[in-house]
């Protein structure tokens, strides 16, 4: 803003963003900026506000107080689905795919959207559906998948919408250590072309994917760094070891 | 994934069916499969909010009484011809449900329910307050001489079996262009989980009113067409019993499914027909009838046979 020559603006970023549910501050006034081309983890102990803080990132919530800047445009009145429509995609903590609907129209459903009319929408999904190696079992309805098989349905839907930013909440929860293996291959392909922002708690997880780790602790960053900082960070440590 | 072929074959095979009952039917169930064919639309138009969206109204005999008023109104006040008349009913039933649409869906579930049976009941009342125009219950007869459509005598048992059947052909095969396209798509993923719908990036809102503006102008073409080709329009039509009935046809016959409506008029219509027949306590046998249909098949006649055997049935 004061010097032209500052690195370009982040593709997202808020400011003092905070929300209260009741006398519960939730999110206190955070301050945080995602350059574009990153993974970034968010961590924090249970209940430290991560949920609410990308509930507020998406537009599933609306905060408080303060900002929300999203790809050189101010977001914070922007309901959820405009978000989505400028380039966000989300994946919901707990599986929320269609059950009912075939793997398909599940991933259909995330393409369509960006598609102008006439455009082929069954390779593209086939597509998307491939990099999550469920491209067999098209007609299949979503709800018969096992659990690992839906969080990787819910990825791809993620990737199938092309986003400049994919959120993650969780995604390695309930995987099995040959499926995280395949995620975090999935994850680096995706931070090619886009920006992730990745909740997570399984460590290895964390540290072996991110550029930059942000930690939240009682709705406030606590710390932000490397992975090789953040490990080695005595607050962090505190926070999680209750010290 | 299927393609249009076998749906479109399906649905075209019985258009044409329907068409040859034209000439084979006997007199008494040419008649009423007319009136089925018509009330079928009321039901086609009542599945696309309830069946594709899952937005259960109870109001629905509005929006079928503002396509029969919006019609009949103008052609016993004003001396307006049919043709004008029809296409005034369906623009009645499509601005009628923009207008309840925008209000009642700040609400969902239980209350979208009771919000719409309430502008139902209001007009209802509407209908009996203004006594001078409309005849209340008692309603009014359209001259059969007004009651040409281009030239076409629309009393004469063959040209209102025909019109009844080109109705519904356009109705239905407009529906199933609906539910097949990306849109339709998009009304169905609202039904099985809202939340994710939006967070793919799509105004719920904006496809919820849309899906029940295409609602209200079918019911209000089912309602102009009905008062049209039977030269009746009376305040019945607006009671909650006409809220009621379609969606008893549509979860008989299978909600989600775009022959559903049409096989639940019927069944429900031969039903009460042929239990009238044996005793007076026909609604008894039609009640147990539906008990029964409602226990082993949940998902209605077409519903069922979806799930077991045509997984691709639209």
């Amino acid at each position: 803003m004061t010097a032209p020559s500052a690195a370009p603006e982040p593709l997202l970023s808020t400011q003092g963003v905070t929300r209260w549910f009741g006398g519960l501050c939730a999110v206190d006034h955070v301050d945080f900026t995602l350059p574009a081309g990153e993974i970034r983890a968010l961590i924090g102990p249970n209940g430290a506000g991560k949920s609410t803080f990308v509930g507020l990132l998406a537009g599933r919530i609306l905060p408080s107080e303060g900002r929300v800047r999203f790809a050189g445009e101010d977001v914070t009145r922007l309901p959820a689905h405009a978000r989505m429509a400028r380039g966000m995609a989300y994946t919901f903590q707990i599986t929320s795919i269609f059950a009912n609907l075939s793997l398909f129209d599940n991933v259909a459903l995330a393409v369509q959207r960006r598609l102008a009319p006439g455009q082929s929408l069954g390779s593209e999904v086939e597509a998307a559906l491939a990099r999550v190696g469920l491209d067999d079992r098209l007609d299949q309805p979503a709800g018969d998948l096992s659990y690992g098989h839906q969080r990787l349905l819910e990825i791809a839907m993620g990737l199938a919408q092309r986003p400049r930013l994919l959120i993650l909440d969780e995604p390695t929860q309930g995987l099995s250590d040959g499926e995280i293996e395949g995620f975090k291959a999935l994850v680096r392909e995706v931070a090619r072309d886009a920006t992730v922002l990745l909740i997570e708690h399984n460590m290895d997880v964390v540290m072996s994917l991110a550029d930059r780790i942000t930690v939240l602790d009682m709705g406030a960053v606590l710390a932000e760094g490397t992975p090789a900082e953040i490990h080695a960070d005595p607050a962090v440590q505190r926070a999680y070891l209750g010290g | 994934m299927t393609g249009f072929a076998k749906p479109g074959a399906l649905h075209l095979a019985v258009a044409l069916l329907l068409l040859a009952a034209n000439f084979l039917l006997p007199e008494y169930h040419h008649g009423a499969m007319a009136r089925v064919l018509t009330l079928a639309v009321f039901a086609l138009g009542y599945n696309v909010m309830f069946g594709y969206t899952g937005l259960l109204s109870l109001g629905h005999a509005l929006f079928f009484a503002a396509g029969l008023y919006g019609m009949g109104l103008p052609m016993q006040h004003l001396g307006l011809d049919a043709e004008p008349a029809f296409f005034l009913g369906i623009a009645s039933g499509a601005l009628v449900a923009a207008a309840v649409g925008a209000l009642a869906l700040r609400t969902a579930g239980v209350a979208f329910m009771i919000v719409t049976l309430m502008f139902a009941q209001a007009g209802y009342l509407t209908i009996l307050y203004f006594l001078e125009y409309t005849r209340g219950d008692e309603g009014f007869v359209i001259a059969r001489e007004a009651r040409f459509f281009f030239g076409l005598d629309l009393a004469a048992p063959d040209v209102r079996y025909l019109s009844a059947w080109l109705l519904f052909t356009v109705a239905m095969f407009a529906v199933l262009a609906l539910v097949r396209s990306p849109a339709g798509r998009v009304l169905v993923a609202i039904r099985e989980n809202e939340e994710r719908a939006r967070m793919l990036g799509y105004d719920v809102a904006r496809y919820k009113l849309g899906a029940i503006v295409i609602s209200g102008a079918l019911c209000g073409a089912a309602g102009a067409a009905y008062g049209l080709l039977f030269g009746y329009v009376g305040a019945t039509f607006a009671s909650v019993q006409y809220s009621i009935l379609p969606l008893l046809w549509v979860l008989l016959g299978g909600a989600g499914t775009v022959l559903g409506p049409l096989l639940g008029v019927t069944f429900m219509f031969y039903l009460i027909d042929l239990s009238s027949g044996i005793t007076d306590a026909y609604m008894l046998i039609a009640g147990a009838a539906l008990v029964i249909l409602t226990l082993f098949a949940p998902a209605g006649l077409l519903g069922e046979l979806r799930r077991r055997a045509l997984p691709w049935l639209p």
